[in-house]
Parts: structure tokens; sequence; C-alpha cells
């Protein structure tokens, strides 16, 4: 049996007497894609948030790599979230620096100062996600699907080990979408990263996803391969596979 | 039980905002010390923060320098003691006006950008970018702001005195006609290096003041451009009173060691 890389156990989070996380469960396994589910609202960001600390639960444990992070201080996971890159849901550019300097942003601070290799490693990077001709834009005069391509090359410049994909393809058009599936899958099978990625996009989910995970009021109520999800008969499963806006009637 | 009540709703939320303050300049100082330094957004914030504040400041010190040797020279004339408008500028304007006006200038022109800037990256989640790519924000935003302030304010404040001086001189014996040598002899005979001392030390607790209130209030913004702009104004407000406040509480304790009028 292989160890999980993150093992999530009851979690529990509240924000202003609302329950958004009640109690979730969840394995991250070493070398997997993991695709979460949910509808809008759900918490799906929110639970990602916590797999970096960014945000603190009111109850329950994450463990990566054997150790727990929910108690650690701000400095104390430092070398953690060295480890995990994220993707923001909006993207979170640093708008006061232009594309090329928001690229580069995560190598300067892991102390990579010669400009050629940071040259090179940016163009390569803005080009798998076919981004390359931006590098003089600031962020606020890209469109919505530029900037969330941006925070791609952002998140995967120096790969982590695990990455954490808010919504990759969301607002992208089938071509973009395309390329981003394939370099998710491509960076999972070169360089072994761990993926959890969190959509609404089905194609996206069938053609990136080891398993598939869907959240439902704060828990995880599927878990399975997409083969599993596609076969499911649960009417809560049905109506997100298939798109229906529940209480339908049969 | 009620008085009490109402005195701990007071003063309890101030009691909290000093606490973290406090904190605050605790981590900034623990990081300085430990040498997480970053000198390229030092020496940027320092051209922002302290040559793009002269301007003002100079300004400020050169009028109220003019105005009050004005109405310090109407004053005394009608008691044949022209001569000493010089020294009374001087010392007025190096142990108080000089970093009690640099510091509200600075709040204003330079407290409100930061805590604007820092607001608008806490709302638009660029705060949580850089801890997600583990750099601690402390470190990067606050590092470089209050390095730049604590040296850039003591020089401000003697530009502001020098300047306010100068101009003091110039309305005191070229405008009102006292004879230029008196003025120069009585405010080197009156003013001491502990007036110089006192109006850099000010300047540098009042730059403390200002780079410390104005991070947390962007650090702690949210909801949106309304909480950006309620930052901001906390800022200016909150650092321009404390200021103030501090002022008489430094008049005070550093007279106790550079004891004014004892020569
Ligand atoms: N900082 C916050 N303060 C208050 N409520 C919040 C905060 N962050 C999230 N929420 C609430 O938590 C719930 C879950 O939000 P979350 O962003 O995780 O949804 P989501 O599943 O990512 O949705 P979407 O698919 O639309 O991105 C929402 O009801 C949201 O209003
Ligand atoms: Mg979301």
């Amino acid at each position: 049996m292989i160890e999980p890389l993150i093992h999530v156990q009851n979690l529990v989070q509240r924000i202003g007497g609302q329950e958004i996380l009640r109690g979730l469960n969840l394995d991250l396994f070493p070398g997997e894609t993991l695709v979460l589910l949910g509808k809008s609202g759900g918490g799906k960001s929110v639970f990602l948030r916590h797999l970096i600390g960014l945000m603190r639960p009111v109850s329950g444990s994450i463990v990566f790599e054997g150790s727990e992070i929910t108690t650690l201080k701000e400095r104390e996971l430092e070398p953690i979230r060295r480890k995990i890159g994220m993707l923001f849901q909006d993207g979170a550019l640093f708008d006061s620096m232009n594309v090329f300097d928001n690229v580069a942003f995560p190598l300067r601070e892991r102390g990579e100062h010669d400009p050629a290799v940071v040259r090179e490693k940016v163009a390569r990077s803005l080009a798998m996600v076919n981004m390359t001709g931006h590098e003089h834009k600031m962020p606020v005069n890209l469109s919505g699907g530029m900037r969330k391509r941006v925070a791609l090359a952002r998140a995967i410049i120096s790969p982590p080990d695990v990455i954490l994909y808010d919504e990759p393809t969301a607002g992208l058009d089938p071509i973009v979408s395309d390329s981003i599936n394939r370099l998710i899958r491509r960076l999972q099978s070169q360089l072994r990263v761990t993926s959890l990625v969190v959509t609404h996009d089905m194609v996206s989910c069938n053609r990136v996803a080891d398993r598939v995970a869907l959240l439902h009021e704060g828990r995880i109520h599927f878990l399975g391969t997409t083969q599993q999800l596609r076969d499911a008969q649960d009417p809560i499963i049905r109506d997100f596979v298939d798109g229906r806006s529940g209480e339908t009637v049969y | 039980m009620r008085v009490f009540s109402i005195f701990s709703g007071l003063f309890s939320p101030i009691l909290a905002s000093l606490g973290e303050l406090a904190m605050l300049a605790g981590d900034t100082f623990g990081s300085i010390a430990r040498g997480r330094i970053r000198m390229g957004l030092t020496i940027r914030q320092i051209a922002e923060i302290g040559f793009g504040s002269q301007l003002v400041v100079v300004v400020t010190g050169a009028f109220t320098g003019a105005v009050f040797t004005a109405q310090a020279y109407f004053q005394f004339a009608s008691l044949n003691m022209e001569t000493a408008v010089g020294p009374v500028v001087t010392l007025a304007m190096f142990r108080e006006l000089g970093p009690a006006l640099t510091g509200l200038m600075v709040a204003g022109r330079v407290g409100a950008a930061m805590s604007a800037e820092i607001g608008t990256m806490k709302v638009t989640q660029q705060i949580d970018a850089l801890r997600a790519l583990a750099v601690n924000p402390v470190d990067y935003l606050v590092v470089p702001r209050a390095l730049a302030m604590l040296i850039s304010m003591p020089i401000l404040v003697v530009e502001c005195v020098g300047l306010g001086v100068l101009a003091s001189y110039y309305v005191g014996v070229h405008v009102l006609g006292i004879t230029g040598v008196y003025f120069v002899a009585n405010v080197q005979k009156f003013t001491e290096g502990s007036d110089i001392m006192m109006s850099l030390i000010k300047g540098f607790v009042f730059g403390g003041l200002i780079v410390f209130i104005s991070c947390r209030e962007g650090l702690r913004a949210k909801d949106g451009a309304v909480g950006v702009g309620r930052a901001t104004t906390a800022t200016v407000v909150t650092s321009s009173l404390a200021i103030l406040i501090t002022n008489f509480f430094l008049t005070m304790a550093l007279n106790i060691l550079f004891p004014a009028g004892q020569r």
C-alpha cells in the first residue's frame, strides 16, 4: 500500500456562521492526478487554500509527507509551500509587474539571478501555455484567459512536487484548453508531478483525471475513476455529470 | 460597572491595535536582524519615500519658518527683542515643528500610498499569492518600506528644518530688517547638538509609526475597493494622531536627556 502524499482527515471550516467544509476526507497519492468536482460556491477553492496553509481549519488534520501542517506557523509553512504550487482561480498576478517579471518571480525568489537562465526558463514556461510574445504586457492589459495562463506559467516555472490547479481551463477556448490539459498530463508523466485539479469542465476532467472526487455539502460524496463516475446512478452525481439543475422531474 | 464596560469597550480595540502594531514591528526588526533584506526593493522604496517626499517637506519647512519668523518678529519687535527671533524659530523648528510637520506630510503622502498599495494587493489575493510562493509578506513588503522610512525620515526632517531656518534668515534679515550678523550669532549661540539629536530621534520614531501603521492597515484590508479606501483613511488619521500624541511624550522624555535652555 502506498502512503498518501497528502492525507486530509475530517476537515471542518466555518466562515461567518456558514459551514463550508463539514468533515472532508481525501487522500492524494504521489504521481496521480485527482480531479475535484463540485458545485459553484461549494468550497473547492476554500479547500485548496487549506492545503498550502493559506487558511486554517476549525478542526481536522492535513498531513503532508508525514507531517501535520495545520498547526504550523506562517514561517514554518515555507518549506512546504516550496513543494506545492498553486494556480489561483483568478490568477492573482502581481499587478505591479509585467508578465515576464511575474513568471520570473519564483525563480528570482529562489536565488536564480543569472539573467540568461531566467530569460530562458521564462520563455520556456510561457511557450508551454501559448503565451510567447506577451512578456512586456502588464496584467491589467491581459484578457481573463491570458491572465490565467500567465499564472499557470508562474506556477510551473520551477516545477513543484504537487500542483493545485483551481479551474485551469475556465474561460479558455477549446483549443487552448486542450493544450492546458496536455500540459497537465505532460507534467505528470515527465516530472511525476502530483496534481489536484478543480474544474467544472467535464472534457478536461475526462482528459486529465486518474481519479475523480465530487465535493458535495462539505464532504467528498464520490471518489472513483472517470468510468465509475460516468456509470454512477446516484442522482446527485448524475445531475452534476449530465449538467442538470437538480430537482429534475423524471 | 457600566463605566468600566464603556472604558473597556473604548480601550480594548486600541490595546489590540497597539499589540498588533508591536507584533508587526517585532516581526520586521526580527527579519532585518536576520538579514532578510531585499536591497533592490529597499532602494526603490527610498527613492519613492525619501526622494519623492523632498519637495513637499521642503516647501512645508520653508513657509513654516517664514511665517513663524514674521509672527515672532511682530511680537518681539515691540519689546526690542528682534534678535531673539532667530534662535526662537530655529529651536522650535528643530525640536517641534520640523519633526511633527514632516511626519504629518509624509503620513499623508507616503503612508496613504503604502496602505492603498498593500491593501489592494491584499484584497486581490496578491498577498496570498506571495505566501503561496513561500515568500513572507512581511519580508517582501514591510521590511523594505520600514528600512526606507527609517533611513529617509531623519534626513527629511533635517531638510525641513534646514529650509525653515534659511527661510527664517531670509525673511528676518532681508524682509524685516534684523541685522544679519546678530541673527546668525544668536542662532549659533543657542542651538546645540542636542537640538539636532532631538529632531533626528523624533524623525526616526515618527517614521516607524507611519510605516507600521500603514502596513498594518494595508495587510488587514478586506471587502474590496471600499475596504482599501477605509484602510487608507484609517492610516492617515491614525498615524497623524499617533504622531501628535507621541510627540508630546517624546518631548517630555527627551527633555530629560537633552534639557532645553540649560546654558
Ligand atoms: N474569505 C471569505 N469570507 C467569507 N466567505 C467566504 C470566504 N471565502 C469563501 N467564502 C464562502 O465559502 C463558500 C465556498 O467558496 P469557494 O470559493 O470555495 O467556492 P468554489 O467551490 O470554489 O466555487 P466556484 O466553483 O464558483 O469557484 C462560498 O459560499 C463563499 O461565499
Ligand atoms: Mg472556486
